[in-house]
């Protein structure tokens, strides 16, 4: 039977300024892993509730965002009578053309001004996004210059309120609402009428982007399919999910720098880890001699002093989780495919923290391991006769 | 003559320090029966806790054999050895090396965690030994709540709370004032009087000798008697 697991934790509790100060220094890095975590988490959160698996987004072929490509009129015409495409109640395939540009505004985090996405477009393209809704004002009227902003641009813009003209293209644009897309990516976006927006832009003919809804899923992969086949049309037709996993990739080198960051500051907390239990060692020779003379064999006590490093460590990952909540309540923004900004919160999920908990206890068992180790090895006599 | 259960044949310690080279013991030939109350007595250095660490196989001789309790120790490994020790060996420090985060009674049943017992069977024995060496009302104090004496008496509690055949002392009232090393001797005598129990203990202090049944002298490593 192993040494009793009060006997470490009493230990702990003994020598409380070192356990405090260690496992700080682990909460911390475990802290910062789960900031990474938490943002990625909240990026693909973000970008995974926007789009739809029935829809299928189509831009000019070789264009890798909305922003760079262009799709004519004639293209929607031809396209949206294709087989898969499915019909709106008034009998009209349903599919959005739309035009998408970014207006700059002074934003609460960049006074100087940041990118945000401008999108045109008809009530079929509001009622394909069955996840947005108004949650202050109203929508946009046809034939008006009127606009409305997401949740997220109206709370991170000083200027994006209610009442208030913003300024894009040659003319001014009053807000006349905020969407809510709950967490999706609309939220950063203003949305105008397609034809005031085009027009403006002097993109009358020629537009941005065409989003079709299919019948089904197995409709949806032939559409693809058929679209991408089509030389005629010479566009890339893709799903609208697959889109905004693309934009994902924004996180990329943030996500490896976090992680970089992340490991060195774990080797130099396993060190930490690795110096108080050193310390630890040294202090109670005499005590691990002692429970060698009582019969304790030499893997009890390592096991024992690694129990207790796993012990010290996971009080740390603990600590970490609680200095990593509060983020849960933070909102950033990062620039996406289209150069505009993209705001989405922190998610400090069970999963995630659970995954900080097992890096701290990771951690402690390889900060634990030599000086348990030394520990074991110690001769009997040697042990006792250390002060 | 009683049945002997530790007997040493031309037993050898040797080390260095310092670069010195040391004779600690040297040709010891010893046999101690079943039931004595060995004092093992010299001057400092004389290596009579070299002898108890080898009886106790805490360390291991350079030359020469040492069977105990029927055991040639040469021949087990570390686990089998940290096993015996638990079965057969209740050790006492001079300086009664208590666990200070576990309270008496933890201290007690220390050693029987390596035993089958159930914890409701290991509460009552070491309770019961804490009470034969007169702690029964100090179950859950912790060492440095305790005087000298008493943290000597749980030491001596948990030497003899997994009924062991041999009990060896190291100075066991090095530490003590005259009226605890008296009650700590007085346990030892009635360990080996009543329970039958082989004591050795090392001493140099003639008085504590006394309350042996049998004394050997050892001077510069080796048996003088």
């Amino acid at each position: 039977m192993a040494i009793p697991l009060a006997y470490n934790l009493r230990n702990l509790v003994v020598r409380k300024t070192t356990t405090i100060m260690t496992a700080l220094g682990i909460g911390l890095t475990v802290a910062v892993l789960l900031a990474i975590l938490s943002l990625v988490n909240g990026l693909r959160t973000t970008l995974s509730v926007s789009g739809d698996p029935l829809h299928v987004l189509v831009l000019r072929q070789g264009a890798e965002s909305e922003l760079v490509s262009l799709f004519t009129r004639e293209q929607f015409q031809d396209l949206k009578f294709k087989a898969g495409i499915a019909t709106g109640s008034d009998g009209q395939p349903v599919a959005s053309m739309e035009v998408v540009t970014v207006m700059i505004l002074a934003s609460v985090d960049n006074p100087d001004g940041a990118n945000l996405n401008v999108r045109g477009l008809d009530q079929r393209g509001v009622e394909m996004r069955s996840n947005v809704h108004i949650s202050r004002g109203r929508w946009f009227q046809q034939g008006q210059k009127e606009v409305v902003v997401g949740k997220s641009v109206a709370s991170r813009f000083p200027d994006a309120q209610i009442g208030r003209k913003v300024h894009f293209g040659r003319s001014d644009w009053e807000i006349v609402g905020v969407m809510d897309a709950g967490g999706g990516v609309q939220n950063s976006e203003v949305w105008g009428d397609l034809n005031q927006v085009s027009a403006d832009l002097n993109r009358v003919q020629t537009v941005s982007s065409c989003l079709v809804k299919a019948t089904d899923a197995v409709a949806a992969k032939a559409l693809i399919q058929s679209l991408n086949d089509d030389q005629r049309l010479a566009v890339h037709a893709m799903p609208e999910t697959e889109y905004y996993d693309q934009q994902t990739g924004n996180a990329k080198p943030l996500e490896y720098t976090g992680l970089i960051v992340a490991v060195i500051m774990a080797i130099g907390s396993s060190f930490a880890a690795m110096n108080t239990m050193y310390a630890a060692v040294a202090r109670r020779a005499r005590e691990i001699g002692t429970l060698r003379v009582l019969g304790f064999s030499r893997g009890s006590i390592l096991f024992s002093f690694l129990v207790e490093s796993v012990l010290l460590s996971t009080l740390g990952g603990l600590l970490g989780c609680l200095l990593a909540l509060p983020l849960n309540s933070v909102t950033t923004a990062i620039g996406n495919g289209n150069f505009a900004e993209m705001a989405f919160g922190f998610r400090v999920t069970p999963q995630i923290m659970l995954a900080g908990v097992a890096f701290a206890v990771i951690l402690g068992s390889v900060g634990g391991l030599f000086p348990a180790s030394n520990a074991a090895r110690k001769q009997i006599l040697t042990a006792l006769r250390e002060v | 003559m009683s049945e002997a259960i530790i007997q040493t044949t031309k037993l050898t310690k040797e080390f260095i320090r310092d670069e010195f080279h040391v004779v600690a013991l040297k040709d010891v030939n010893l046999e101690i029966a079943k039931g004595e109350f060995v004092a093992l007595m010299g001057p400092s250095g004389s290596g009579k806790s070299t002898l108890l660490h080898l009886i106790a196989a805490m360390d291991r001789p350079t030359g020469g054999e040492i069977r105990v309790l029927g055991h040639a120790l040469r021949e087990l490994n570390d686990r089998q050895i940290a096993h015996w020790r638990n079965e057969n060996v209740g050790f006492i420090f001079q300086q009664f090396n208590l666990i200070p985060v576990l309270s008496a009674l933890e201290n007690v049943e220390l050693p029987l965690k390596l035993t089958n017992l159930r914890k409701s069977e290991r509460i009552e024995h070491a309770t019961t030994a804490l009470k034969l060496v007169g702690l029964g009302d100090r179950l859950h104090h912790l060492p440095r709540q305790l005087s000298g004496g008493q943290e000597q008496r749980v030491a001596m509690a948990r030497a003899i709370v997994t009924d062991p055949s041999l009990i060896l002392a190291d100075e066991p009232t090095g530490n003590l004032d005259a009226t605890s090393a008296l009650e700590v001797l007085t346990i030892l005598g009635r360990l080996n009087k009543e329970f039958g129990k082989t004591v050795v203990m090392v001493t140099h202090d003639p008085h504590a000798a006394q309350f042996a049944t049998k004394m050997h002298h050892l001077e510069k490593g080796e048996l003088t008697n």
